[in-house]
This record gives structure tokens, C-alpha cells and sequence, in this order.
């Protein structure tokens, strides 16, 4: 590898280096949006699950090993 | 906790860290005298290539792991680990038939080793999980794909001794050449790149890992509160399946 003094010239091949870079880009993001969706499912999930807690063991019991967030407190992610 | 405050904190420690890698690339890194600009794809393919490589090769340590102690987490550990280097490896071949595009002309160049070489280590590991689908057993799943990740990892150096021995030098060489190799500018670059791409690995590993734990927690939960017949059966899956209590 030949090191070039800076120059002021256009770069040559951008589209190339642009589509290397979106390639790379579009992984990640759709890994992303893969674990949001997934993210998303849990929550439901464990809406689904806390009433059917409620349901069984009733609105007022102690809730010490209630896995969701009590509502007044943000969920810490 | 579902992702804790560790992840997040790796979680930035990445964007950062990519983030001024890019920024070096681009404004602080020298233009190559011989490729120009299309050589910017360097800092971004070769990390890519090198922590896939890795990648598969931690796979294979934990499927030691797995048939040494026979423990679930284990199998679970490699299956994510080979799952993130097969998504890294396609992004490694498609940017290198990019930038082979650009520098030789062709989109893929059958007589250089490194590329050979890598499409067989990529191919190889496309057949973990169809491997792991074909076995309906879980336990025989597990231990069979442990064997082959421990396999196919002590076959993946050969990639990088077929990148030595090589006698046609086409693919560009960068580290420890005649004269000198990678010029000191773009050293910093590209150490941060691959730092990065590291830490890119490790957060998203964590990630499908607090992924498939909650998941198999989310399970059981249900089946405590709501009875086995609550719980629809696994059916066959080639993701391993951790024991719920």
C-alpha cells in the first residue's frame, strides 16, 4: 500500500465505497429492528402474564414477586 | 433486569467508538496512492473479517465448554456466537465483492486464497443450523452441533495460514509486508474500527443472549400461572432451548 500526499481532487469510486457502507449499515439495522420487534413481543407477553396474575391471585395481593414495573415507575431498560 | 444498565453502557461505548472510528476513516486517514478512495472500504471490511472469523472460533471455546460440562447455557452461547459471525460473514462478502469490483474489476476473483478460503470457512458454517434443524432430539441436537462448532473452529486458523502461504499476491497486503505495511496514519483508524466492531460483536451477542434467557423465563412464567397446556409445544427448532424451572 502506496501512501499519496492529501489531495484535492474528487475521490473516484464513491458509489462503491457509499454501497460498502450501506451494506454494512442495513446489517446492523436490521438486526436492530429484528430485537425491537422482539422487545415488543416480552412486553406483551408479560401485559398478558401480570393479568393473568391478577386474575388468579387477585388485584391486591402483594405483588413482591410481580415481574412487571409497578405503573407509577419508569421501566428501566 | 432485561438489559441492563451494563448493556446500555457497552451499547454506547460502541457508537462512539464506531462513530470516531468512520470519522477517522474519512478525515484523518490518508488517501492511498494506489486504490484512492474506494480503499476507505478497507476499515470496514477487513475488522468485519477479522471478528466474524473470531467470532466463529468463540463459538467453538463455548461448544468445548458445552461438552465438557454439559450445560445448556453453553450450547446457547456458541448457537448466538456462530448466528452473529454467519450475519457478519455475509456482510464481509458482500462488501469484499464490492471493493473487489471497484479495484480488480470483477465481482469475485476465484484463484485468490483469501476469498476462497473465507467462502468455504462462510459455507461450512451455513449448514450449522439446517444440522441443527435435521435433529428433532435436543440433547442430541446440542451435543452433535457442539461437535461441529468445535470442528469447523479449529478449521477456521486455516484461513488465516491460506492468507500466508499464498503465493499469488493479489488480495492486498497490509500487515508486516516487505515495505512496512500499514502506513501509521491509517494504523489508528483501522485499530479503532476493529475496536469497534469488537465491541459491536460483544453488544449484540449480549443482546440476542437477554433475548433468548427472557424468552425461556417468559415460558416457564407461563406455564407456572396458566398450566403446561397454556405453553404451546417447541415443535422443532434449531435454536437450543434453555431448561425452565
Amino acid at each position: 500500500m502506496i501512501l499519496a500526499q492529501t489531495t484535492n481532487a474528487l475521490p473516484d469510486n464513491t458509489g462503491y465505497v457509499a454501497a460498502a457502507y450501506l451494506v454494512f449499515f442495513a446489517l446492523v439495522l436490521i438486526y436492530v429492528v429484528i430485537m425491537a420487534s422482539k422487545l415488543a413481543r416480552f412486553e406483551r407477553e408479560l401485559t398478558e402474564l401480570n393479568d393473568l396474575a391478577d386474575e388468579r391471585f387477585g388485584a391486591g395481593a402483594p405483588a413482591s414477586r410481580d415481574p412487571a414495573p409497578a405503573p407509577e415507575e419508569p421501566a428501566r431498560r | 433486569m432485561l438489559y441492563g444498565t451494563r448493556l446500555r453502557a457497552l451499547s454506547i461505548a460502541t457508537l462512539v467508538t464506531m462513530t470516531a472510528a468512520l470519522a477517522l476513516a474519512f478525515f484523518y486517514a490518508p488517501m492511498d496512492a494506489d486504490q484512492g478512495f474506494m480503499q476507505k472500504i478497507f476499515y470496514i471490511h477487513v475488522p468485519m473479517g477479522i471478528v466474524a472469523l473470531c467470532g466463529f472460533v468463540w463459538g467453538g471455546i463455548n461448544a468445548i465448554q458445552h461438552l465438557r460440562t454439559r450445560d445448556p447455557k453453553y450450547d446457547l452461547r456458541s448457537y448466538v456466537a456462530i448466528h452473529l459471525s454467519l450475519i457478519l460473514g455475509a456482510g464481509v462478502l458482500v462488501t469484499g465483492s464490492i471493493w473487489a469490483k471497484a479495484s480488480w474489476g470483477h465481482w469475485w476473483v476465484w484463484d485468490e486464497p483469501t476469498l476462497v478460503s473465507f467462502l468455504i470457512v462462510f459455507l461450512l458454517y451455513a449448514t450449522y443450523q439446517p444440522m441443527r434443524f435435521s435433529i428433532e432430539d435436543r440433547e442430541k441436537q446440542a451435543r452433535y452441533a457442539s461437535v461441529f462448532a468445535v470442528t469447523a473452529g479449529a478449521f477456521v486458523p486455516l484461513n488465516f495460514i491460506a492468507v500466508r502461504l499464498a503465493q499469488a499476491y493479489t488480495h492486498p497486503r497490509v500487515f508486516a509486508t516487505a515495505d512496512g505495511g500499514l502506513p501509521a496514519k491509517m494504523q489508528l483508524p483501522f485499530y479503532l474500527s476493529f475496536l469497534g466492531m469488537t465491541l459491536l460483536y460483544i453488544t449484540l451477542w449480549r443482546y440476542e443472549m437477554a433475548s433468548k434467557n427472557t424468552s425461556a423465563k417468559l415460558r416457564s412464567l407461563r406455564r407456572k400461572l396458566a398450566g403446561d397446556d397454556a405453553v404451546a409445544p417447541a415443535g422443532r427448532t434449531a435454536a437450543p432451548s434453555l431448561p425452565t424451572t
